[in-house]
């Protein structure tokens, strides 16, 4: 964990100091409702279809055992007793009281959180690989990154007001965990050949009603020009990203408009004004921040290896145990994706017991993925059982991360008054629809993602299978979208006519039936077979079917 | 008459801009004719536009402009820190505002973590010259 120092605690007790005067002066008739929507906002304030929605951050999706019984005692006093894990790694909770919010902004700073700039025109919470200081592939601890990056863009005074939101996504790792090249702006971590650090800076990714993957419009930033490269990034876009049309205001289409090129050059010739100013980062701070960050103290251990055995241990090894730098230990996923549970939703009583097993097994930590589940870092492989039965106990030892049934939804139309259709039953019927672990395994590694409008925070165009919630004339209807991925990134493509809701599991059921005729061996995946055979098939065995003609369709929704 | 907040204080009289810039304006276009401007405007054109805080910046730290900054438009409570910390020092408030709750605001925060116009070293300089345990 980073722990505050006196600076960054008086930052967040004023925040909440100001949150609260806010609320006063709007309960009080002196604040309009449009000033206090947006200042809201910035407070992870979302006026939604119920009841409030408040989004509390996670910076980097990093979480103390004491953090998280906070967590659970604000969802526990002043919510319906559970919150949902975002894929921007954050906790919603969606029914507190609007008056009651101040206390509660008030309660997180008591533990170093708060709810900044987890929604409105800014720079929101910046998200990492769940794997960061633990990761055999590191190449740098992106959380030490990510840390500076959250110092900078908090209560930017320039970059407040933006012409949309701002997403900012680092990878310090060789593989990219983190879907990075869909945000506004990705870093990557490098080592160039003096053994110098520095960063690949891609700009212009997103999903939403235009998906775009980012363009690199640098190949190398040494470190210490981090922060002044931002301020250059964003100097070009608060000016010049447009403000008169909600859906183009993004940076990736300012980036789409300008042209990568011309782009890159308007960036560089802001930079060559701010490089070497006073922002620019120096070597002290970099240790300083470094040195913040509580470290586990490892024991020397040696690697355990566990008999291979059919089990349902060993499919929870296979797919949630992840490798470790440090010989004795493992990186384990706690699954949020049992059948029969909305995705990511977590009860205070399961946050208590979570908070609980991080103490003895994890050193006190846990990572939210953007994939929605929780990760302990740093657990000793002798423990391995122990804690798989402990999780089993709290039904969060699904042995699913990586296939089918790991699905990533948004909170949908059951509550976002933006979404046109629900995706919490749809998810639902299809876990429940490929319930059986068996086949899960065999079907092997697939992501599968669904949003319930096209805002896209269900990620639905990097899922290998996009299920993208639309409204027809009132109804709620599915579009199915195949070949995307998130790292290398690449967009899923629409397979054609859109299905009922009862319809869905079925054609994700002949999906599956065509990739398994057709792969070559168990170890194609998913995503490869389409790459290599192309939509036409998988396509072919989803229309053809006479019960899959849109007539037959028509009547059984209408039925 | 609108309320004009001068150096933190409620300000006598408000001598009219000599130049106003407005939202989308680029500020080098204005560069030649800071040096003789006393006062200069920059026009908050909604709420939520937040195009004027890089003009003030660059004015001031590109261009050099020394004179009165002054904020009009959409100008309120809630956002004069921001625009104090990017280099304005004077702010016309918008209509229904109230004067003495706009003065505490600047308030609202003791620092700023960036370099910002108002206060150039970013708080980790200035972290990094106090003594840890001072």
């Amino acid at each position: 964990m980073y722990l505050y120092d006196e600076f960054d605690q008086r930052m967040v007790d004023e925040r909440v100091a100001q949150f609260r005067d806010q609320t006063r002066r709007f309960l009080a008739g002196r604040l309009s409702e449009d000033d206090f929507k947006a200042l809201g906002l910035r407070n992870g304030l979302y006026i939604q279809r119920y009841a409030p929605m408040l989004r509390i951050a996670i910076p980097y999706g990093l979480l103390s055992s004491r953090q998280l019984r906070k967590l659970a005692s604000i969802a526990r006093k002043y919510d319906r007793g559970y919150g949902h894990f975002s894929t921007r790694q954050n906790l919603q909770l969606n029914w507190p009281k609007l008056k009651d919010v101040p206390e509660i902004l008030a309660e997180l700073a008591t533990v170093q959180m708060h709810a900044i700039q987890t929604s409105g025109n800014c720079v929101r919470n910046v998200t990492t690989d769940h794997f960061a200081g633990v990761a055999p592939d590191e190449i740098v601890d992106s959380f030490v990154w990510c840390e500076l990056i959250r110092q900078w863009s908090t209560f930017n005074p320039e970059f407040s007001y933006l012409p949309r939101k701002f997403k900012i996504a680092v990878n310090g790792a060789v593989a990219d965990r983190a879907a990075t090249y869909v945000h506004d702006i990705e870093l990557h971590a490098l080592k160039n050949a003096e053994g110098e650090i520095g960063f690949k800076v891609i700009v212009g990714g997103g999903l939403g009603r235009t998906p775009l993957v980012g363009h690199v419009i640098r190949e190398f930033l040494p470190w210490r020009h981090l922060l002044t490269y931002l301020d250059a990034i964003l100097r070009v876009y608060n000016p010049f990203g447009r403000r008169d049309n909600i859906h183009k205001a993004r940076i990736k289409i300012l980036l789409k408009d300008r042209g990568p090129d011309k782009f890159r050059e308007e960036v560089e010739a802001e930079w060559t004004h701010l490089k070497d100013g006073a922002a620019t980062l120096v070597e002290e701070e970099v240790r300083r921040i470094e040195s913040r960050f509580t470290r586990p103290r490892y024991e020397k251990l040696e690697d355990i290896r566990y008999p291979q055995v059919p089990s349902s241990f060993t499919a929870w090894m296979k797919r949630n145990v992840h490798p470790h730098r440090q010989p004795g230990y493992a990186a384990v996923t706690v699954s949020l994706k049992k059948t029969g549970v909305p995705p990511s939703d977590v009860t205070a009583e399961q946050m208590d017991v979570l908070a609980e097993l991080a103490d003895h097994h994890s050193f006190g930590e846990l990572r939210v993925t953007h994939e929605q589940n929780l990760v302990f870092a740093d657990v000793r492989q002798a423990e391995l059982h122990g804690l798989w039965q402990q999780l089993r106990a709290l039904g969060l030892a699904t042995p699913n991360v990586g296939l089918l049934t790991n699905i990533i939804a948004c909170p949908g139309g059951d509550f976002c008054s933006l979404a046109n259709a629900k995706s919490i039953p749809v998810a639902a019927a299809i876990q429940e629809r490929f319930d059986d672990l068996d086949h899960l395994h065999d079907i092997g590694e697939l992501d599968l993602n669904i949003s319930g409008c096209m805002n896209a925070c269900g990620h639905h165009h990097v899922g290998h299978i996009g299920i993208l919630g639309v409204d027809k004339n009132g109804e709620e209807w599915y579009q199915i979208e195949i070949n995307g991925n998130q790292a290398p990134a690449s967009l899923g493509k629409i397979i054609g006519p859109s299905f009922a809701r009862a319809d869905v599991p079925d054609v994700i059921e002949r999906l599956i039936e065509t990739y398994l005729q057709q792969r070559d061996s168990e170890n194609e995946r998913f995503v490869e077979v389409v790459h290599r055979i192309g939509l036409e098939p998988l396509k072919r065995n989803v229309y053809a079917r006479p019960d899959q003609a849109p007539a037959a369709r028509r009547e059984r929704a209408a039925a | 008459m609108p309320v004009l907040i001068k150096h933190r204080r409620l300000a006598e009289n408000a001598p009219p801009p000599d130049l106003v810039l407005e939202a989308g304006d680029d500020p080098a276009l204005v560069a030649g004719a800071l040096g003789q401007a006393r006062v200069v405007a920059v026009r908050f054109a909604k709420f939520g536009d937040g195009r004027a805080y890089s003009i003030a910046r660059l004015l001031r730290e590109r261009h050099g402009y020394k004179g009165e900054l002054r904020a009009v438009g959409e100008v309120g409570r809630d956002q004069l820190y921001n625009m104090a910390q990017c280099g304005f020092d004077a702010f016309e408030l918008r209509a229904g505002e109230d004067p003495q709750e706009a003065l505490s605001a600047f308030g609202d925060f003791t620092t700023s973590y960036q370099s910002t116009t108002a206060q150039p070293p970013p708080l980790f300089r200035r972290r990094l010259d106090t003594p840890p345990f001072a």
